[in-house]
């Protein structure tokens, strides 16, 4: 008689009933935990190989009529290495270009003389790179001409294709979490006209609105925060299975190589905290719409 | 024996404003006919008073537009002084928690223990368990259902389960106690032993309202009925 006693909870547990609400909402974090690390993916992919691209320049040096190609060559190479943030300076030799030029011209030996471009690589330091215009100021005066090709276009298209992808996986995020909040509303909806008699008697032994709204609340929170748990870790599974699989299907799906570490983990919290706030604010708009249809 | 306050030396202490105060209240379910008509009556603090009449008279209606579940289409219902019909929803709570009600069909979560029901009231006002386990355990040792303290309620008999009801309606000790048929499913022993509840309650100041059609159980406490027919009211004076 004087066992302590511990107040049982006011709604129900339904241990079978949520299951398949846990299901759908777990396959709905699953797929936006995948379009999350997949974009994160090609935006990794998409930074490296921009890094890559920013970090090199070419300089194609045109001879003059007077000037020697290779002497040409050598002189830019020297005064592109005093330009600060300028880190190495490769100067190709004749036969370099003459090798990109082969598609076009055939395997035909060309004249001594004819004014083949000659390429020189610079290594920029992508943290300090010269100032825009300072490479080209810097041959304005030579006997012979320059073209700087800093790979911008390769850049901008690049860094365009991963804002797209970007911007993809958000709406996609946006979408599924919108969709998780639709199916909440409707289940806690459900359960708000089933349990009626709960919300009476306790609306009739004096609980306001706010005390039945948190009952639900906590139930739907709780659901979500496992739907999260389960959604992250499917996808967290698939996205090392797919590692793991080959690299060639990672690549095809954007998947990181998972190269950069087990940092990714923490999208399993995230996405738990994210899927139970959702699902619980679902809930009580839900609910509080439902109580506050009727005066009693 | 059961003798409740009566009314005159309550008018005299509680003042002017009476719990409940009906004034030309006319109630109708949707666009149904009227099921009240023209209702007026008041229930002093403190006072105790049974209201009867035959089954489709409107008792229940009539306790419901007492305890907030509806709302009067006319007229005025106004508890402790206050117009129900112009509450907020937000208001409602605080009412409520000052009103017990055993239902005639007693409402009862089926997924709660006898204790966790009756305990409901308590709950809803922020108490733990602490504070109030013990009086629980003992008001149920009052009502008989030491025993079934545990139970759930449809494993109870439906004097089982009426006993558990009003225990929940006088737990948080209400100022007023709504009864409507309280003794329906009890043996007469057990009926007078629960309205000697509500005449003990009635004792520490509750106004208690209680709705019945057994002749005998009203007639075995000297106390004003309500007289229900038809949706109209007829004042009688003494039950005995
Ligand atoms: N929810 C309801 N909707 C429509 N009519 C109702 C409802 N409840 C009761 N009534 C009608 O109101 C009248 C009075 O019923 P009620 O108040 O339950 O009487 P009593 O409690 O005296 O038996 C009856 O004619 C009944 O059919
Ligand atoms: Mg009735």
């Amino acid at each position: 008689m004087n066992k302590p006693r511990r107040p049982a909870p006011l709604l129900p547990e339904e241990a079978g009933r949520d299951l398949p609400l846990l299901a759908v909402c777990a396959i709905l974090i699953f797929l936006a935990c995948l379009s999350v690390i997949g974009a994160a993916g090609a935006w990794q992919a998409a930074s490296g190989w921009s890094g890559q691209l920013v970090s090199e320049v070419t300089l194609q040096v045109l001879p003059g009529e007077e000037t020697n190609g290779d002497e040409a060559a050598r002189e830019a190479g020297a005064l592109a290495s005093g330009l600060p943030g300028v880190v190495s300076v490769e100067v190709r030799a004749r036969s370099a270009s003459e090798a990109l030029l082969r598609p076009w011209l055939g395997n035909a030996r060309l004249p001594e003389d004819f004014p083949v471009p000659r390429l020189v690589t610079l290594e920029i330091d992508p943290e300090n790179p010269p100032a825009s215009g300072a490479l080209d100021a810097l041959f304005a005066d030579a006997p012979y001409r320059v073209i700087v090709d800093d790979n911008r276009l390769w850049a901008g298209a690049i860094a365009r294709a991963s804002a797209t992808v970007r911007y993809f996986a958000i709406g996609l995020v946006v979408l599924m979490c919108a969709a998780a909040a639709a199916v909440i509303v409707f289940a806690a909806r459900a359960a708000l006209s089933m349990r009626r008699d709960i919300a009476y008697a306790l609306h009739l032994v004096g609980a306001p609105d706010r005390f039945i709204i948190a009952l639900f609340q906590e139930r739907f929170f709780m659901l979500g925060l496992k739907s999260g748990v389960a959604g992250s870790l499917m996808a967290l599974l698939a996205t090392l299975g797919l590692g793991y699989a080959g690299g060639s299907a990672g690549a095809l799906f954007f998947l990181p190589s998972l190269a950069p570490g087990w940092g990714i983990v923490v999208i399993v919290p995230i996405a738990a905290f994210i899927s139970g706030a959702i699902s619980g604010l679902a809930a009580r708009l839900a609910v509080s719409a439902g109580l506050q249809a009727r005066w009693s | 024996m059961d003798q409740p306050s009566s009314d005159s030396a309550l008018s005299a202490e509680a003042g002017a404003t009476p719990a409940v105060r009906f004034d030309n209240v006319g109630m109708r379910y949707g666009r149904g006919p009227e099921v009240l008509s023209d209702i007026s009556f008041e229930l002093p603090r403190g006072s105790f008073q049974f209201l009867t009449g035959p089954s489709g008279a409107g008792k229940t209606s009539l306790l419901r537009l007492i305890y907030l579940a509806e709302r009067p289409s006319r007229g005025l219902v106004s508890l402790f002084g206050e117009d129900t019909s112009v509450m907020e929803r937000d208001a409602l709570p605080a009412f409520r928690r000052r009103i017990g009600v055993v239902f005639q069909d007693f409402r009862l979560l089926s997924h709660l223990s006898v204790f966790d029901n009756v305990a409901l009231p308590l709950r809803v006002a922020g108490q733990g368990v602490r504070q109030y386990g013990e009086d629980i355990v003992e008001l149920l040792n009052w009502v008989g259902l030491g025993h079934r303290i545990d139970a759930l309620p449809p494993t109870l008999s439906g004097g089982e389960q009426q006993r558990a009801a009003i225990a929940r309606a006088v737990v948080s000790r209400p100022e007023i106690l709504i009864a409507d048929e309280p003794t329906g499913n009890v043996d007469p022993e057990m009926g007078r032993r629960l309205l000697r509840l509500f005449v003990e309650l009635n004792r520490l100041g509750t106004t208690v309202l209680i709705a019945s059609h057994d002749i005998s159980l009203i007639r075995s406490v000297n106390a004003p009925v309500l007289e229900l027919a038809e949706g109209r009211l007829n004042r009688r004076a003494r039950s005995v």
